[in-house]
């Protein structure tokens, strides 16, 4: 049974992420609709409350409630008092106060979620906490996974590029190897987490090797700032070795989709022409973004409140 | 699967119960059966001929169907209504469920069905179907749903089996059969291997739990 946040998809069993994708396929049907507008969250208040910069996630999860009918309130760090050093559990609680039914939470630090969810009366959803889990990106991949190949047992998926800090590598290399799949990680070996292996990945530094065969290759952003030095030596150089393209991608399974959480840094993680056509469905990812956070707003917000332990 | 049509937020039946009832499908040999296979195509034959009876433009019409139950009774009807009046209806299917009522109230959320609608409903009568009508908060709900699709001629109701425990004004149009029950029984349209594939029947099953007693 699906608890009461979304803090990772760690927590989660197979049967808790298939009912959540389940909704999620009919929720895409209402995006489908002239009144892209459901009653169900009717009266409900989410609050997004993002401690790092994101446009893209903030937006998808500000859709997905409004498209539930609820309120949703923005409340971003350059704006709240948190420069004025309040600590960030005296705003959780000041939130709390004002009694919402949900926060979504992004931090750049890991755990915060958690540490939040612990003081809130609500259910807190992970938007991404450092290098550690961003759950509804996740969700949304396998989504859109399960739409291109009706299952996700049996594929072979490779996740290739910054391993080491991704969030979206970790919450995916669960979700998938929860639902069966085979997950092969690949980068740069300063970018490969040391014993990536016990999460039940094989890991590669050959992309021809870790391609060979598989059903679907996930590209993942790099910071740019780690493009130059410490980690590797140069774009021109990740690009060559690490950057999907059509060449490359010939070892994969003919009908081998490509995927990206985006934003793309273009031409480094995926070439040009790759990046907005077949068999790259990142816009799909998009898209079924929204569908998935509403299934999963629509699962945490029917919940019953427990009071939590002050942290 | 089975539909069990306890309609949502009637007071005896938490939203759960539904959910518990649908999944429950070793109780098979539990109930009486109040309509069989044959009565059940009678009533959609005699369906038919009154929807055609009432609504000159059969052209007009869209049968939608409240899953689970309304779907296989809505393609019945489409048939019906192609031998009897000629003409090819398109057949949706609207689920309620995000429209339903007691959403507001805290538990374990119910699951979603698909929802197909072919075509746009504006200026359609449209005959929404449903198995078995009751407190008519469903049928609340599917109208409110239908509104987002667009703006119908006009909405009429058909159900197969009426308990008649109404809590808010509504109408059934088209009625299979009256069966009086207590709110707490349950009546329940499945097929022979539990699912929606014909043949029929249509079963009252007792209280809380169902283990026979009635």
């Amino acid at each position: 049974m699906i608890g009461r946040d979304l803090l990772g998809i760690e927590d989660l069993d197979r049967h808790d992420i298939e009912r959540i994708l389940e909704t999620a396929v009919h929720m895409q049907e209402v995006g489908l609709r002239e009144v892209k507008r459901v009653p169900t969250l009717r009266g409900r208040t989410i609050i997004n409350l993002f401690f790092e910069s994101s446009t893209r996630t903030r937006t998808s999860f500000e859709i997905a409630g409004k498209r539930l009918s609820a309120d949703v309130i923005n409340f971003s760090a350059e704006s709240s008092s948190l420069s004025k050093s309040e600590s960030i559990l005296d705003t959780a609680r000041t939130l709390d106060a004002m009694a919402p039914d949900a926060v979504v939470v992004r931090h750049k630090v890991s755990g915060v979620p958690k540490r939040i969810a612990d003081v809130l009366e609500c259910p807190v959803i992970n938007a991404g906490d450092g290098a550690h889990e961003h759950p509804t990106q996740a969700l949304l991949d396998l989504l859109t996974v399960l739409e291109e190949k009706k299952r996700i047992d049996g594929l072979t998926v490779a996740i290739v590029g910054d391993i080491l800090h991704s969030r979206v590598a970790r919450s995916n290399i669960y979700g998938f190897t929860k639902l069966g799949a085979e997950v092969r990680v690949c980068g740069p070996p300063t970018l490969l987490p040391p014993g990536v292996e016990t999460l039940g990945v094989k890991a590669y530094t050959s992309l021809r090797e870790a391609i060979d065969g598989v059903d679907v290759v996930m590209a993942l952003r790099i910071q740019t700032e780690r493009l130059s030095g410490a980690y590797v030596p140069s774009v021109r150089e990740y690009s060559a070795s690490w950057g999907i393209d059509r060449a490359k991608l010939r070892f994969a399974k003919e009908d081998a989709i490509v995927m990206h959480p985006g934003p793309i840094n273009r031409g480094v993680e995926i070439s040009h022409d790759l990046a907005d056509r077949r068999p790259s469905v990142i816009l799909d990812q998009v898209r079924n973004g929204v569908a998935l956070r509403m299934a999963v707003l629509y699962l945490l917000t029917g919940r019953p409140h427990h009071p939590k332990e002050a942290a | 699967m089975r539909t069990v049509q306890e309609h949502p937020p009637s007071a005896s039946a938490p939203p759960g119960a539904r959910a518990a009832g649908a999944s429950g499908g070793s109780a098979q040999a539990n109930g009486r059966i109040v309509l069989d296979d044959a009565a059940i195509r009678r009533a959609l034959v005699r369906i038919a001929h009154e929807i055609v009876e009432r609504n000159e433009q059969a052209d007009r019409l869209y049968l939608v169907a409240i899953p689970n139950g309304g779907v296989p009774l809505a393609r019945q009807l489409a048939e019906n209504l192609k031998s009897i009046a000629g003409v090819e209806l398109p057949v949706g299917v609207l689920d309620t469920t995000l429209y339903r009522d007691d959403l507001t109230r805290r538990g374990e959320r119910p699951p979603l069905r698909k929802t197909e609608m072919p075509s746009a409903v504006d200026e359609k009568i449209v005959i929404l179907v449903d198995d078995v009508a009751n407190t008519g908060r469903t049928i609340r709900a599917a109208m409110d749903a239908l509104m987002d699709f667009g703006r119908p001629r006009g909405v009429q109701v058909v159900a197969l089996v009426d308990r008649g425990h109404r809590e808010l004004p509504i109408r059934i149009d088209f009625v299979g059969k009256n069966i009086p029950t207590s709110q707490a029984e349950r009546v329940v349209l499945q097929g022979r291997d539990g699912g929606l594939e014909p043949p029929l029947e249509v079963r009252v099953e007792g209280a809380a739990g169902g283990r026979g007693e009635s």
